[in-house]
């Protein structure tokens, strides 16, 4: 069975390291903090201006000043600093933060990264995601495999406009652990009951070893 | 220098003209210069260059000025809450220059600070990149991006005294600072002006020399994705 979006989830939290920062994306990504290993205790940079971000706030807690960088409504921990946006994308340029979670539409097996952009589409824009792929010391990539059509999104090179180029280091699908390495992807790891075969069908990029 | 005015729209008198360049902060609808905009589109300036994060909702914040067309080009990283904003660009009606959000950030500090360029990681092999120059430092390329300085800074802070010192609170922050930094002039709006001597001079964010003029009102704080869990 291929792992489910709170598998892929749980999944990526096993790629937390104790005692660092790290920023998770939109969608999939943010569920990782509902699966933080035990005893790894890590601060959640949000992007608009916060580090030590906590859980969503009860009805009576709202505070319209307080948000993550999805715009949702959250709340503060005894730890949390508050920063403008142009010191806290100096802390992701300066390489501050350790790893950043994203969701992606395309990667390469050069780890190239597209998620941005569908031209003539989708403009919606790029946010902070070039900046955190340019900065963070690690990128993790957390997908569907194949798009609905059952069209690989694991490509040779990418097709839509770049967020990123040569960013990706680990790729988590529902199918598998990718690693971005000379020559190809890398699979570190299959979900349960998943094959190489099933893999092979579902993937452009060339495999490696 | 008297800064502190009865309003948003005494606080702009003489300071809008067509074809203007003016820097917004806020992020989302969070820490927006509302009562600006708004006076904004009912004084009717047009062919505004506007530089901000993002473009407001289709009803609030700066999707406001774009429903009656005073805007000409957005300067944004994100624009993918406002469907009117969509429309106008995908039918030619309206430029946008896209800015990975923390280049904006920073064309908007360096160019408060007096730097014209710096290069940045960020963008490199991508769109961003085509079209300005490249360089290597320490065998990692960097593309040069410009300062931005603009005709008109709105800002919203939190509290702010008659001198134009501003505290702006939790994450209603985000780009306030540095946009009210690249303005030639800035206009802040605060909740509250507070008499002077009361903002504790250690924790203010934004020292008054950035800010010319200063109003205080009343904020709607609309929320966007108001997201709960159980009590």
């Amino acid at each position: 069975m291929p792992w489910d979006r709170n598998q892929m989830a749980a999944r990526a939290a096993q790629e937390l390291q104790d005692g660092t920062c790290v920023n998770l994306g939109i969608g999939i990504p943010t569920l990782v903090s509902n699966y933080i290993p035990d005893g790894v205790d890590v601060t959640l940079q949000s992007e608009n201006g916060m580090l030590g971000m906590g859980p969503f706030p009860t009805e009576d807690a709202v505070d319209p000043d307080l948000i993550n960088a999805g715009k949702q409504t959250i709340t503060e921990l005894a730890r949390t600093s508050y920063f403008d946006s142009a010191t806290s994308f100096g802390m992701i340029r300066g390489g501050k933060i350790a790893m950043a979670i994203l969701g992606a539409m395309e990667v390469s097996e050069t780890g190239d990264l597209a998620n941005w952009m569908i031209p003539g589409k989708l403009v919606k824009g790029m946010g902070g995601a070039m900046d955190l792929v340019a900065g963070v010391g690690r990128v993790v990539v957390i997908m569907d495999h194949a798009n609905k059509a059952g069209e690989s999104k694991l490509l040779k090179e990418c097709t839509l406009p770049l967020t990123g180029k040569g960013v990706v280091n680990r790729v988590i699908t529902g199918l598998g652990v990718f690693d971005v390495v000379p020559g190809g992807l890398k699979v570190v790891e299959l979900a349960p009951d998943v094959t190489m075969d099933d893999v092979k069908k579902l993937t452009e990029a060339t495999l490696v070893a | 220098m008297k800064k502190v005015y009865s309003d948003a729209a005494a606080a702009l008198d003489g300071l809008l003209f067509d074809g203007m360049t003016i820097a917004a902060g806020g992020f989302g609808l969070c820490g927006i210069p509302e009562l600006l905009i708004a006076a904004i589109r009912d004084n009717g300036v047009k062919n505004l260059t506007i530089a901000s994060n993002n473009a407001g909702v289709d009803d609030f914040g700066l999707g406001l000025l774009l429903q009656t067309r005073q805007v000409k080009k957005m300067i944004s990283s994100y624009v993918g809450e406002n469907a009117e904003f969509m429309r106008q660009y995908l039918s030619g009606e309206l430029e946008l220059e896209f800015n990975p959000q923390g280049t904006l950030a920073e064309r908007m500090r360096a160019g408060g600070a007096g730097i014209p360029g710096f290069y940045t990681r960020t963008g490199v092999g991508t769109v961003i990149a085509e079209g300005k120059e490249l360089k290597e430092f320490d065998g990692e390329t960097y593309v040069l991006e410009r300062g931005l300085v603009t005709d008109l800074a709105i800002v919203k802070a939190w509290k702010g005294d008659d001198m134009g010192n501003l505290v702006y609170r939790k994450t209603a922050r985000n780009f306030n600072p540095p946009a009210a930094t690249c303005g030639k002039v800035c206009v802040a709006e605060v909740e509250e002006i507070v008499p002077r001597g009361s903002l504790d001079p250690d924790m203010i964010h934004t020292p008054g020399i950035y800010v010319h003029r200063i109003i205080q009102g009343r904020h709607e704080k609309r929320i966007e994705n108001r997201t709960v869990r159980a009590a």
